[in-house]
């Protein structure tokens, strides 16, 4: 057989194009957020810190603070490393005992 | 006791304390302002003197006082090179953003009245708190909890023990100003969250 290409306009290259840039950023740089529980701040404060930091609806502000209250910590937030440590620079101007790291 | 409120017409947040409670009040925003500009934020100094000396940006290491410790913990667990470098970036702002919040407590006090010394009966203070100050009152709350359970030593499910103390115990008296903050503090979130 010849190795003549057959290339035409028409041949799938096999790339996602519906991927758009936020998304691939986001595959790319996988770290974290933390909140850590501690015997001090108050669920109502946690949950609101939540809400007015992140824009998250009471429900999932509540969830997470749940987490962090019964299992001692909880994943708040994903993104780049520069993302994340402005999230952590947040928590811990609102008092919150947050870390970052990459994703597991 | 007092508590916060938010007027309904006006959207802003209210309260009215005794003038004891706001001396209490201003004199443990104080101690704040005072522990966070005490210990000063220098740069670790396990470097080349002259980079030292030409570096204004911030510490590198944890602070020795566990209060501060606790205020700005490590950010990176298992990597000390970036926890020091987040430290460098950040501490120097987050210790400026919580003393003066801790500073507006005080001088938002004074301006509704509350005199340098405190030696009238009777006197009430009220407060009215636009919606960014409310918050900033509510973050420099949890400041000061958090600094009186690091002295406490408070932990998770210790109630009864802190409960059982004699009244006398210097610690029952300052565990009760750490539960008047909390509850204060409740107040104000729910008073927020409306």
């Amino acid at each position: 057989m010849g190795t003549v290409s057959t290339a035409s306009p028409e041949v799938d290259s096999g790339l996602d194009t519906t991927l758009d840039p936020d998304q691939i950023t986001v595959l790319a740089t996988p770290w974290v957020t933390i909140v850590w529980n501690d015997p001090v701040n108050l669920m109502s404060y946690v949950s609101y810190v939540f809400q007015q930091h992140f824009g998250y609806s009471k429900r999932k502000a509540e969830k997470l603070m749940m987490e962090v209250h019964e299992d001692g910590k909880s994943v708040v937030s994903t993104g780049t490393r520069e993302a994340m440590e402005r999230d952590v620079q947040a928590m811990h101007e609102y008092g919150l005992w947050a870390t970052l790291q990459k994703s597991e | 006791m007092s508590a916060f409120q938010r007027h309904r017409r006006s959207g802003r947040v209210i309260a009215t304390f005794t003038g004891f409670e706001a001396d209490l009040l201003r004199s443990l925003a104080g101690q704040l302002v005072e522990l966070l500009r005490n210990e000063a934020a220098e740069p670790d100094d396990g470097r080349d003197p002259f980079e030292a000396m030409m570096d204004f940006s911030g510490p590198t290491s944890e602070p020795e006082d566990p209060v501060l410790a606790r205020l700005f913990p490590t950010a990176y667990r298992n990597d000390d090179e970036a926890a020091s470098e987040f430290r460098r970036f950040t501490e120097g702002s987050l210790r400026d953003g919580k003393a003066a919040a801790a500073s507006l407590i005080i001088d938002t006090l004074e301006d509704a009245g509350l005199p340098t010394q405190l030696d009238e009966d009777g006197l009430m203070i009220d407060v009215e708190l636009d919606p960014d100050a409310a918050r900033t009152w509510m973050r420099s709350f949890t400041d000061i909890r958090l600094a009186l359970a690091t002295r406490l030593g408070i932990e998770d499910g210790d109630d009864e023990y802190w409960f059982n103390l004699p009244d006398d115990d210097p610690r029952a008296q300052a565990h009760d100003i750490y539960d008047w903050v909390g509850y204060l503090q409740e107040t104000l979130v729910e008073a927020l969250s409306r």
